[in-house]
């Protein structure tokens, strides 16, 4: 059923006719999601925190030497290719039922090719639900085996990846690259409603895992033209707005318009929101990091001011959509640094006293750390020594942008590249080590200006940017009380990218993928290897869940999962 | 923005072809959205570099004629305030990305703001019937939309530094390992393009080391990487490094045969030799003027 005529009128705050609360063994209640993360993982970071700290300890420095193949089972996304998904070692996928849907008439996965798996995968009652753009399954957490696979015929757009799916009772919730919100029953994969969440004309695309808060779907989608962001609460039953918050003023009298040259600006001003934030119950407030100013490169329409509120960190009330408070990463932002990195809430001790913090590492190259009830500014450090695009830092902490290294004709050397020092790959926080993890590379790019008309360009045009070098990739871990490197793991090749995300458990173990297509196991104190198994180019963050009284390891790599435990 | 900026390859691969582009080719339509997702699905990489802008709607070739009556009602009514390309002038905003004209197909969209004015924002009324703004539709939509902008006023070269300056600086630094009248002799004839011949300086054997896009440097050659491990029992290995992480290296030796040496934490020793170590190390002491500057200079090694 499509219910695009909800949307369309619902701009009223919707009132849930009820809470999923005791569904049946097979729901997911919201009162589940409050939960630390335990034995399932049943959200985007597996809590709200965004810490990805387990604290299972079954597989621990002990033992993880021992640490061994459960199963793996290659995914294959597109209708013509499905078949079941593909059985993996396992077998038996066949016969597993494909569901089609979609609004549009491609199927971009025709012709095969490997599943691009970037997104966290849920576990919930031994079941994983996994997705690729325009492809979601269902497979069996404990041999691998696909029960079902659901594909959506696409209109088109950026098919970049997915960051994951949500879930509340039996219902799934899935981005597609076209900008729809697909329910799905997670028993079936039976479609029950799509709703639009963004204009495909405005060349909108839509990535991020949506997020399950209470009885609110929060949505986030990107865009590469200018069209404004936004963060949108949906109602889970219907799919019906409850509240949209720009991330840029949209109008006179928005507040933020004094630092932006106008309203046509500020409303084609970017700030998209497209990766997963997390949640605090206590205050209610959902935090989550917002996109580049746009234009991104040839600012100068954008006028000289910090062009509010792209590129920060904003807290927003899920009950009422509203913006509680924000700290800006990257103050006037000329080369699409987006702050677009899952913040991790943590709570532990602040010059002596407990206190309530947010830390994040932002592509720019510096870590913050906040307050997380009020945004005050506590600390800010630098990770990568290379960073030279920033003057100095002001009194709150904000980096202050050099100018004359946004581009040049003649070409600007600018650290770090477009990439970032680090990027959307979920970093994690050990409460036993009270350390930030990060992935993290020090590199440059030359960045020219190839657009003198005044005006400038659009979306990301204007400049073109040219590779230098990276002298190095490490897994960085980062000590929030003073925002300084404690350890640093450099991988002997320095090519960028050193695995796509962390976990960190009670057993005291971290989990990451390195750029030699090994997962491996690090000592999260001082990062010594523990153990390691080459299972090619890892894609997403490594998880873990407890099933039959058995922990397991889970990772995607390649166009495969791959789930290890102790036998 | 968008998560393709995760993506090295992506960004590369769109400016690039952005580059090439000529106006003309901006003007063409796009493949249909329907086959665009598939081929572009297939090309998307894995890893970071995964995905590439994909093709947005286009709208449809207009009719000529249409296109035509609407550029000159165009450039009688708007162009002043939206500029003769519609992409902003004085005080109007840039239409080409505005929603009312993203979301419009023939003026039906178009029609109400023209004809209303929006009155709030300085824009007055416009007595233009449906047919002159269906052709005004034609006119804008003629224009190709795209987040990555091809440029269109380009900088006729990027070489802006100070030549004189330059060989001073390579007379102090560079000709500790270099020599104009040597090693270097007739490079700017071996890479005529200056912006290549930047990117290969500052790191020869291009930006595929790590960084990303090609940086123009393959017309020199660049020694490559070698290795030396010490085994246990005093043996050492030598030669050209072909891959390396914590378990494991490769080694090529002198007749061209690959051998794959176990790691573990220090054992055997292993020490890489990078002959760009001393360039990567300069990266963090340049200035863009001594970038500019020496490039300027190095233009003139015929």
């Amino acid at each position: 059923m499509t219910v695009k005529t909800l949307i369309a009128s619902a701009s009223l705050y919707l009132i849930p006719a009820m809470f999923p609360g005791n569904a049946g063994a097979q729901g997911l209640s919201s009162a589940d999601l409050l939960k630390p993360l335990a034995n399932d993982w049943p959200t985007y970071s597996g809590d709200y925190s965004g810490k990805r700290y387990s604290h299972l300890t079954q597989v621990n420095q002990t033992n993880v030497k021992n640490l061994t193949l459960a199963w793996t089972a290659r995914m294959t996304a597109g209708a013509g290719n499905a078949g079941g998904g593909g059985g993996g070692r396992g077998g038996g996928g066949g016969g597993a039922p494909t569901i089609i849907g979609g609004e549009g008439t491609a199927d971009a996965s025709a012709g095969g090719g490997n599943a691009n798996i970037r997104a966290s995968i849920l576990e919930v009652d031994g079941i994983l639900y996994l997705d690729t753009p325009d492809n979601a399954w269902a497979v069996d957490a404990r041999d691998g085996r696909t029960l079902w696979h659901y594909v959506w015929k696409t209109k088109g757009g950026t098919h970049i990846g997915n960051r994951g799916l949500g879930m509340w009772g039996n219902w799934l919730y899935m981005e597609t690259p076209d900008d729809y919100l697909v329910c799905l029953d997670a028993r079936t994969g039976k479609e029950r409603w799509h709703v639009e969440i963004a204009n495909f004309s405005q060349q909108y695309f839509s990535t991020m895992a949506p997020i399950v808060v209470g009885n609110h779907i929060l949505v986030g989608t990107g865009d590469d033209l200018d069209e404004p962001g936004y963060l949108q609460s949906l109602d889970p039953e219907t799919g019906a707005l409850q509240w949209k918050w720009y991330s840029v003023p949209m109008k006179k009298g928005d507040p933020g318009l004094e630092t932006w040259s106008g309203v046509d600006a500020a409303s084609h001003g970017g700030g998209n929101v497209w990766i997963p934030g997390s949640y605090d119950p206590e205050t209610h407030l959902y935090i989550t990091g917002t996109g580049n100013p746009s234009p991104a490169y040839t600012g100068q329409s954008r006028g000289e001011g910090v062009n509010l509120y792209t590129c920060a960190m904003v807290a927003v009330n899920v009950d009422t959509g509203k913006m509680a408070w924000y700290y800006q990463t990257s103050p006037h932002d000329t080369h699409d640094w987006d702050s677009a990195q899952t913040p991790v809430m943590v709570d532990a001790d602040f010059n002596g006293k407990p206190r309530k913090l947010l830390v994040t590492a932002s592509r720019n190259g510096y870590f913050f750390t906040l307050d997380r009830v009020t945004g005050e500014h506590l600390v800010t450090g630098k990770f990568s020594d290379t960073v030279n695009w920033a003057k100095g830092l002001n009194a709150n902490g904000q980096p202050v942008r050099e100018p004359a290294k946004d581009y040049d004709i003649g070409g600007a050397l600018v650290s770090p590249n477009n990439g970032g020092a680090t990027n959307w790959p979920p970093p994690s926080f050990s409460p036993d080590t009270g350390l930030f993890y990060v992935p993290t590379s020090d590199n440059y790019s030359m960045y020219y200006l190839t657009e003198t008309d005044p005006r400038g360009a659009m979306g990301l045009g204007g400049k073109e940017e040219v590779g230098v070098a990276t002298l190095g990739s490490y897994l960085t871990a980062i000590d929030y009380k003073t925002g300084t490197v404690a350890w640093q793991h450099k991988y002997p090749a320095a090519t960028g990218g050193g695995g796509n995300g962390i976990l960190t458990t009670a057993g005291r173990l971290l989990f990451a993928g390195d750029h030699g297509g090994n997962l491996v196991a690090y000592d999260p104190a001082n990062g010594k290897i523990l153990w390691h198994s080459r299972i090619g180019q890892v894609s997403n963050a490594p998880e873990t869940y407890m099933l039959d009284g058995h922990q397991y390891i889970l990772v995607a790599a390649e166009g495969s999962l791959f789930a290890f435990t102790l036998y | 923005m968008g998560p393709s900026r995760n993506t090295a390859a992506a960004v590369i691969a769109a400016f690039g072809m952005a580059a090439l582009a000529t106006a003309q080719q901006q003007q063409q339509i796009q493949t249909p959205p329907a086959n665009a997702g598939a081929a572009a699905a297939q090309a998307g990489g894995r890893g970071r570099g995964g995905g590439r802008p994909e093709a947005y709607p286009q709208h449809p070739p207009g009719d000529p004629a249409a296109i035509e009556r609407g550029k000159a009602t165009f450039g009688v009514q708007c162009s002043f305030c939206h500029g003769s390309d519609a992409r902003g002038g004085e005080g109007g905003p840039n239409l080409i990305r505005a929603e009312s004209v993203l979301r419009d197909r023939d003026g039906e969209t178009i029609a109400p703001v023209v004809q209303n004015g929006r009155v709030d924002r300085g824009m007055p009324k416009f007595d233009l019937n449906t047919a002159q703004i269906s052709d005004i539709a034609a006119f804008i939509h003629s224009f190709r939309v795209a987040g990555y902008d091809a440029s269109r006023d380009r900088p006729p070269t990027i070489v802006v530094g100070d030549a004189k300056a330059g060989e001073a600086y390579f007379r102090t630094t560079c000709s500790r390992c270099h020599s104009a009248t040597g090693d270097l002799k007739g490079l700017a004839t071996k890479i005529s393009d200056p912006r290549s011949l930047q990117q290969a300086w500052l790191m020869p054997g291009g930006g595929g080391r790590g960084g990303r896009g090609g940086g123009g440097g393959g017309a020199l050659t660049v020694p490559p990487v070698t290795v030396t491990v010490t085994m246990l029992s005093g043996q050492k290995i030598e030669g050209r490094m072909e891959r390396i992480d914590d378990f494991l290296v490769t080694v090529m030796d002198a007749d061209g045969l690959s051998r794959t040496i176990r790691r573990d934490g220090d054992t055997p020793k292993v020490e890489i030799h990078d002959p760009l170590e001393p360039h990567k190390q300069l990266l963090r002491t340049y200035t863009d003027k001594e970038i500019h500057n020496l490039t300027a200079y190095l233009v003139t090694l015929k």
